[in-house]
């Protein structure tokens, strides 16, 4: 399960046209606790309570630390301290490579989840070309296995998230890297990774029919698998319904 | 020296007409499919100069079904067999990886010898799929021998899945928590009968195809996919591993009892169509071995699927998983929101991921080597366009 219970973590101008719920309804997201029945309803039930992000003090839930301030960034060490708890089952190469990552970009990267083999990352669309080549530079994570978004209108959000993998280095080869970011429902945006990663190229253009993401950058924000003529909303949205169901 | 332009105007001079042509009367487009018995249920244009072809833009889509959205309205078992149409040849290992992250979900641990049956199923059904894919390069590179002799031993395989399973191709066979049913009675020693058959097969495969003067000069040296560039484009299975890469996803992330299977990555360096289609029969030899080990190795009795709730559901959470396809990793990113019913599933296949190397081949090469890159990418149209 992953808990990520740490205040959105910089200012840094998001390509949404509306950070400022966006990036709390992020933080609220991933503060999901483990007896919720859904994921949706948890943060139905939080992003309710604070419409905007504007002075609000901290008292209201021990869940959702001030997400209010910009400049109240909590530590890198609240965020390493994460995986820390669960240190029962985080394997140390993992938490190693998760360290290099939080060394270098400190509180913009966010972890949601250290398994065996599996990591995920969130970071603002800001910053996630520069995470990406730090990744691929740095790190060795070479390709991207796939790239698709899901749709999560209770937060009015839509995530879209890479699956990095290695073919480089042999230490790597198991590993999976998730690198998620989350972009605003209404005018969905977000700088293409394409530049970075080639792979991404096809998996972009796909989730931008099905989910209308939108990927500055990238050449071809066009219909690929869809029908021609199709003049209905992205079909992978949650208010796209299958005919009798 | 004389150029084009002095010529034209030395024409003039004579009241002749010589005109230049331009690069539009040059090019021609062609649309190769959906109709082409040659490309499957996939077109993509290209232009052509001459000979050569300049431009090649794919356009996959016509057999696009919505398999990730239909996966959201029913529940995880129900998915099953609407999940393995895609690859209706290669079934067992498109639902192998969407059981696993089930079970990561749920949190279900799958008895020993559900394991077997399962990694069995899957490597005959991997063989079912690659001597389907090696009849169908045959016969576009003009063999029509390699069109019958795998199109026939491929009945080896298939009826040992249907004695195991009851079905020809499409089983749904895998399901979270085991297998459906347990093998049945002298199921080993037909399987190795027909398995040891095969291995004779195999050496006759190679004598008149693999080692074919024709074949080889219609591969040899085409398409050559530089280790550097397989790595960038992100291309998966035997497209990666014919460039150099030793990739295979039963080796560097076993699961369930592969990693007490001894077996070799099969893998060439020269990156062309031909250590594309050799590295698949290479894996077709190592396969042998493979459920040769796993027959041995099965436990004699024991459960075969983990008890289920009606309705498995796990708490709110996500999962990657991938398995060794036919084709490459196949990987599933299911999250679930609690409900019985996936919030999202994302089936990463290598076709999709395949498809991106041949514009990158295409470009530059002959007209003639089109069928024998296109097919040699190891891609099944049906699978990328899910």
């Amino acid at each position: 399960m992953s808990h990520k219970e740490d205040a959105p973590v910089s200012d840094i101008p998001s390509g949404n046209k509306d950070p400022s719920t966006s990036d709390q309804n992020k933080v609220k997201k991933m503060s999901q606790s483990d007896n919720s029945s859904s994921a949706s309803s948890v943060t139905r039930t939080s992003s309710s309570s604070a419409p905007s992000r504007a002075p609000k003090p901290p008292q209201t839930s021990p869940l959702q630390p001030p997400a209010t301030q910009p400049s109240t960034a909590p530590k890198p060490a609240t965020v390493s301290s994460m995986p820390a708890k669960k240190e029962s089952e985080a394997p140390a190469f993992e938490k190693g490579l998760v360290s290099q990552i939080l060394s270098r970009f400190g509180d913009r990267v966010r972890v949601a989840y250290i398994r065996p083999l599996r990591i995920k990352i969130y970071v603002d669309p800001a910053d996630i070309i520069e995470v990406a080549t730090f990744l691929r530079d740095t790190m060795g994570f070479d390709h991207a296995e796939s790239a698709s978004g899901t749709d999560y209108p209770k937060d009015n959000q839509i995530e879209v998230i890479y699956h990095l993998s290695s073919n480089t280095r042999e230490g790597l080869y198991s590993q999976v890297l998730a690198l998620s970011t989350r972009t605003g429902r209404d005018d969905a945006r977000l700088p293409s990774l394409i530049n970075v990663y080639k792979s991404v190229e096809y998996h972009e253009r796909e989730t931008f029919e099905m989910l209308g993401v939108y990927f500055e950058g990238h050449p071809r924000n066009e219909r690929f698998l869809l029908p021609e003529d199709w003049a209905d909303i992205p079909p992978l949205r949650k208010d796209f319904r299958i005919k009798g169901r | 020296m004389t150029t084009i332009e002095d010529k034209i105007e030395e024409s003039k001079k004579l009241g002749m007409q010589i005109v230049k042509e331009s690069e539009d009367d040059r090019l021609m487009t062609l649309s190769v499919g959906p109709q082409h018995p040659g490309s499957g249920h996939f077109r993509f244009v290209i232009k052509v100069d001459g000979d050569y072809i300049v431009y090649c833009d794919p356009d996959p889509g016509y057999v696009h079904r919505g398999d990730e959205k239909m996966c959201e309205y029913r529940n995880v078992i129900q998915n099953i067999p609407h999940l393995e149409r895609p690859v209706i040849h290669d079934s067992n290992n498109i639902t192998y990886s969407y059981s696993l992250a089930v079970e990561e979900l749920v949190g279900i641990e799958v008895p020993r010898r559900g394991q077997f049956i399962r990694a069995i199923a899957s490597e005959l059904n991997r063989q079912v799929y690659t001597l389907y894919w090696l009849a169908i390069y045959g016969i576009f590179l003009g063999h029509s021998t390699m069109f019958m002799w795998p199109a026939g031993d491929r009945e080896l395989f298939i009826d040992l899945l249907e004695a195991l399973t009851g079905a020809r191709v499409t089983h749904a066979f895998n399901i979270p928590g085991g297998v459906r049913n347990d093998i049945p009675e002298g199921f080993k020693d037909r399987c190795l009968r027909n398995v040891g058959y095969f291995e004779k097969r195999l050496k006759e495969y190679e004598d008149i195809f693999y080692n074919n003067p024709l074949f080889r000069q219609r591969t040899e040296g085409v398409g050559i996919l530089q280790k550097e560039d397989a790595i960038k484009l992100g291309v998966t299975g035997s497209v990666l591993r014919a460039s150099g890469v030793p990739y295979d996803i039963r080796k560097v992330e076993p699961y369930d009892v592969y990693n007490e299977i001894d077996f070799n990555v099969q893998y060439m360096r020269t990156g062309d169509s031909f250590a594309r289609s050799y590295v698949p029969f290479l894996d077709m030899k190592e396969s042998c071995h493979i459920i040769r080990q796993l027959l041995d190795k099965m436990p004699k009795s024991g459960e075969v699927r983990a008890k289920l709730q009606p309705n498995p559901k796990g708490p709110p959470n996500e999962a990657y998983r991938r398995v060794e396809s036919g084709r490459g990793a196949l990987g599933y990113y299911v999250v679930s929101d609690g409900t019985p019913k996936p919030y999202r599933v994302k089936i990463s296949v290598g076709s999709f991921r395949n498809i991106l190397a041949l514009p990158f081949l295409l470009v530059g090469s002959r007209m003639a080597d089109m069928p024998s890159i296109y097919w040699s990418l190891n891609y099944w149209p049906v699978e990328a366009d899910r």
